[in-house]
C-alpha cells in the first residue's frame, strides 16, 4: 500500500503532525492523498478546505490550495470556490463538530444543492482539541468532559442525514477497514455532486481516556468491532444491529450537479435575455 | 456620453458593482437591502458572473470570500440583524486578506428592531462588530449618485488593500430615488488587485517585502499557499510567535492607517468663518445641508463637516476645525455613535461638542437641526 509519490502531495516540511500519538486522522488523510495520487489528480486544481478543531489542521499538510476556514462554514467558503472556478476539484475537511453540529445548515443546504464538493467528514465522536467536550455524534450514556454523567443525547446518523438532505454521494468507512477507505475515497473523488464521506475515525486522548478506552488499539477495536459491511447489515435484526453501524456505499446517483445547472440554466438564459 | 437614470440607492449598488467587475455575490434576503440581492441574481449571469442565495448570512459571506480567492471581485450586502451574523467572518477577511465588499443597509435596532425604518445604529458595529484588535474602511454615501461612487471605491479599496471595506448605507438612501448620472464605464478608475510577480516557488501570501500589500494569487494557477484565521508568519502558515504576531499585526494596521491619506474623502461647506460646526453623514447629512443654509439666512454662522470615509474616523480633522470654531453638533440617527469620535478628535480644546440624536426611526429633519443650532448658540 505504500507508494513514494504520495510524498509529491504533501507539504513534509510542515510534518510532524500536530495529532496526538493514536489519533486515527493521519490514517485518514493518508488515504485521501493516495486516492488523489491514485486518480492522478493535477494538485494545483485541487481546493483542499477545513472548518476548527483537529481534522481542521488537514489542508496544512497537503501541497494545493488551502483554506483553514472558520468552525463549521467551510462549506460556505466550498461553495464560492467551486461556483467561481468550477475546474477546481474542492474538497472539504469537517469534523462531527463542524459538519453536524454548528455547520449542520450548511451540510444539509450544500447536500441539497448537489454542488461539487466532495465532504469528508472525520467522525471522532467528541471535541477533541477543546478538551473532550460531546459532539452530537457522541453516543448516547459514553462519558465526555461537559457529559460527566453520561451523554443523554441521542446521535445524529449522518449518513441517513446527507441521504435525507438530498446528497448523490453518500458512503461511510472507517480508520480501520483501510481498503474500503480508500475505494469511497477515490470514488467520491470521481463522482460529479456532493458527496458525503463520513469516516469513523478514533480519539484516544479525549474519548478513549473518558471511556475506558485509552490505548489507541482499544479505540481502533472499538471502531472495527462496530463496523458492519452494508450486505451483512441488511441480514441483522433489529437487536443485533444496537451499537453497531454499517459501512459501504449508501447512495450513488447521477443527479444535475448545482454549477453546471446554473451555467446552463441561468447564464446561458440571461445572455440571451431569455427572462 | 453620460446617461442620467432614475434609481434607488440599492439599485446604485447594484449598477455599480457590475461596472466595478464584480462577478460574485453571495447573500441571504434581509429588509431593506434585498433589492440588491435582487438585482445581482438578475444582472451577474448576464456578464458570466453568479449570484448565490445562501442558507444564512454567515454563508452568503462566506461563498464571497471563497469566491474571491480564485480571483474574483465579489460582494455580499446586508442589514441589522444579519450585519451580525456576518462578523466573524469580516474578521476572517481581515485576517486571511481576502478582498471584500460588503454593503449593510441600516435599520433600526437592536435586535430585529425595526426592519423598514432608517438608522445608524450600525456605525459602531461596522467598526469594532468583529472580535480582536483589527482596522476597517467604511464608507458612508449620502446620495443615491454618491452610492453610485462610493461603490467602485469600496471594490477599489478592498481590491489594493486586500481588505474588506464596509458600505455603510442607510434604509433611506437605499430605498429613495434620485436622479444619478452614469458616465461611460471606461472613464471609471476600476482597481485590480496586484498578482505575485515571483516564480511560484517563492511566492509567500503574506510576504512583508512587497510593501505593506502583498499581492494575492488566485487559487488554481499553481501557487499553492495557504490561508489560515489563525496569526499566522509570511507564508500563511499558523504561528504564535510573539514577534511574527507582532509584525503581522502591525503590518495589518499599516496597511490602512498609513495609506488612509489616499482615501480621507469627506465634504466640508461654509465652514472657513462657521462658529457652529455640524457633523452629519448618511442620510442625514442632507438635512444638516439644508438647516446651515437657514441658520445663515438668520445670521447664525453654521458649516458642516460631513465624513464620507467613517472609519478610519479622520480625528485630525475635527481637531483643525475644533480651533476655528466655537461649537460642534453632532447629528447622528442613534443614541450617541460617532459624537465620541468628533470628542476624541476635539479633546483638550474648548469647542464645545453637542450632540442631537435619536434612534425610534424617525429621520431627524433640517428643522430640528435648526432650532437645535438656535439653541446651541443661544439665539
Amino acid at each position: 500500500m505504500f507508494n513514494e509519490h504520495i510524498f509529491d502531495y504533501l507539504r513534509t516540511d510542515k510534518l510532524p503532525h500536530i495529532w496526538c500519538p493514536g489519533c486515527a486522522h493521519g490514517i485518514i488523510v493518508g488515504s485521501l492523498v493516495r486516492s488523489i495520487e491514485k486518480l492522478k489528480i493535477d494538485k494545483n486544481k485541487i481546493a483542499v478546505l477545513s472548518g476548527i478543531g483537529c481534522s481542521g489542521r488537514t489542508p496544512g499538510y497537503l501541497d494545493m490550495n488551502t483554506l483553514h476556514t472558520t468552525h463549521g462554514r467551510s462549506l460556505t467558503f466550498a461553495t464560492g470556490i467551486k461556483m467561481a472556478k468550477p475546474e477546481l476539484t474542492v474538497i472539504d475537511v469537517m469534523g462531527d463538530g463542524d459538519a453536524v453540529a454548528i455547520g449542520g445548515n450548511h451540510f444539509i443546504h450544500a447536500c441539497r444543492r448537489n454542488i461539487d464538493i466532495k465532504a469528508i467528514i472525520f467522525n471522532n465522536n467528541i471535541y477533541g482539541m477543546t478538551g473532550g467536550q460531546y459532539s452530537p455524534t457522541t453516543p448516547t450514556n459514553y462519558y465526555a468532559s461537559t457529559a460527566p454523567y453520561g451523554n443523554v443525547e441521542t446521535p445524529f446518523d449522518i449518513v441517513k442525514l446527507a441521504k435525507g438532505a438530498g446528497a448523490s454521494f453518500v458512503a461511510r468507512a472507517d480508520a480501520f477497514h483501510i481498503g474500503l477507505l480508500d475505494n469511497v475515497i477515490q470514488k467520491a473523488l470521481s463522482h460529479k455532486g456532493f458527496s458525503v464521506v463520513e469516516v469513523m475515525a478514533t480519539c484516544p486522548t479525549q474519548f478513549g481516556r473518558r471511556n475506558k478506552m485509552k490505548e489507541p488499539y482499544q479505540m481502533l477495536d472499538f471502531v472495527a468491532e462496530r463496523a458492519i459491511s452494508l450486505k451483512k447489515w441488511q441480514e441483522m435484526s433489529e437487536e443485533e444491529r444496537k451499537g453497531k453501524f454499517p459501512i459501504g456505499i449508501f447512495v450513488d446517483e447521477q443527479r444535475e450537479e448545482y454549477v453546471e445547472t446554473y451555467e446552463k440554466n441561468v447564464i446561458e438564459r440571461a445572455k440571451k435575455g431569455d427572462r | 456620453m453620460p446617461n442620467i437614470e432614475l434609481m434607488s440607492g440599492n439599485d446604485a449598488v447594484v449598477r455599480a458593482a457590475i461596472m466595478s467587475g464584480c462577478k460574485f455575490y453571495g447573500g441571504y434576503p434581509i429588509t431593506p437591502s434585498s433589492e440588491i440581492a435582487e438585482g445581482m441574481a438578475k444582472e451577474l449571469p448576464k456578464v458570466g458572473g453568479k449570484f448565490i442565495q445562501m442558507e444564512d448570512e454567515i454563508g452568503g459571506i462566506g461563498a464571497a470570500i471563497g469566491a474571491s480567492l480564485t480571483g474574483v471581485k465579489s460582494m455580499t450586502a446586508t442589514s441589522g440583524p444579519g450585519f451580525s451574523l456576518k462578523q466573524e467572518h469580516i474578521g476572517f477577511a481581515v485576517m486571511g486578506e481576502i478582498p471584500i465588499v460588503i454593503v449593510n443597509v441600516m435599520r433600526g435596532g437592536p435586535s430585529t428592531g425595526m426592519p423598514t425604518y432608517p438608522s445608524q445604529g450600525d456605525v459602531m458595529q461596522a467598526r469594532w462588530g468583529t472580535h480582536g484588535d483589527h482596522q476597517i474602511i467604511a464608507l458612508t454615501p449620502c446620495s443615491v449618485q454618491e452610492t453610485f461612487k462610493l461603490t467602485f471605491e469600496a471594490f477599489n479599496l478592498s481590491e489594493m488593500y486586500r481588505t474588506p471595506v464596509i458600505l455603510l448605507t442607510d434604509e433611506i438612501i437605499a430605498h429613495m430615488r434620485e436622479k444619478v448620472i452614469i458616465d461611460d464605464a471606461k472613464n471609471y478608475k476600476i482597481i485590480d488587485r496586484v498578482k505575485p510577480s515571483v516564480r511560484r516557488e517563492q511566492y509567500k501570501p503574506f510576504d512583508s517585502k512587497h510593501g505593506l500589500v502583498p499581492p494575492l494569487a488566485p487559487y488554481g494557477e499553481g501557487y499553492r499557499f495557504h490561508i489560515t484565521g489563525l496569526t499566522h508568519d509570511e507564508t500563511g502558515f499558523p504561528s504564535s510567535d510573539h514577534n511574527t504576531v507582532e509584525k503581522l499585526q502591525k503590518r495589518l494596521r499599516d496597511k490602512i492607517l498609513k495609506n488612509r491619506k489616499n482615501f480621507d474623502w469627506y465634504e466640508e461647506r461654509m465652514v472657513d468663518d462657521a462658529e457652529i460646526i455640524i457633523v452629519a453623514y448618511g442620510s442625514v447629512a442632507r438635512s444638516a445641508m439644508r438647516a446651515i443654509k437657514d441658520a445663515r439666512r438668520e445670521n447664525i454662522k453654521a458649516g458642516l463637516f460631513r465624513p464620507i470615509t467613517l472609519w478610519p474616523f479622520n480625528h485630525e480633522r475635527i481637531k483643525k476645525l475644533s480651533k476655528r470654531c466655537k461649537k460642534f453638533l453632532v447629528t447622528e440617527m442613534n443614541l450617541g455613535q460617532i459624537v465620541g469620535e468628533v470628542e476624541k478628535g476635539a479633546c483638550g480644546v474648548k469647542t464645545k461638542v453637542n450632540f442631537l440624536g435619536r434612534a425610534n426611526g424617525e429621520f431627524i429633519t433640517p428643522t430640528e437641526i435648526l432650532s437645535k443650532i438656535r439653541e446651541v448658540m443661544n439665539v
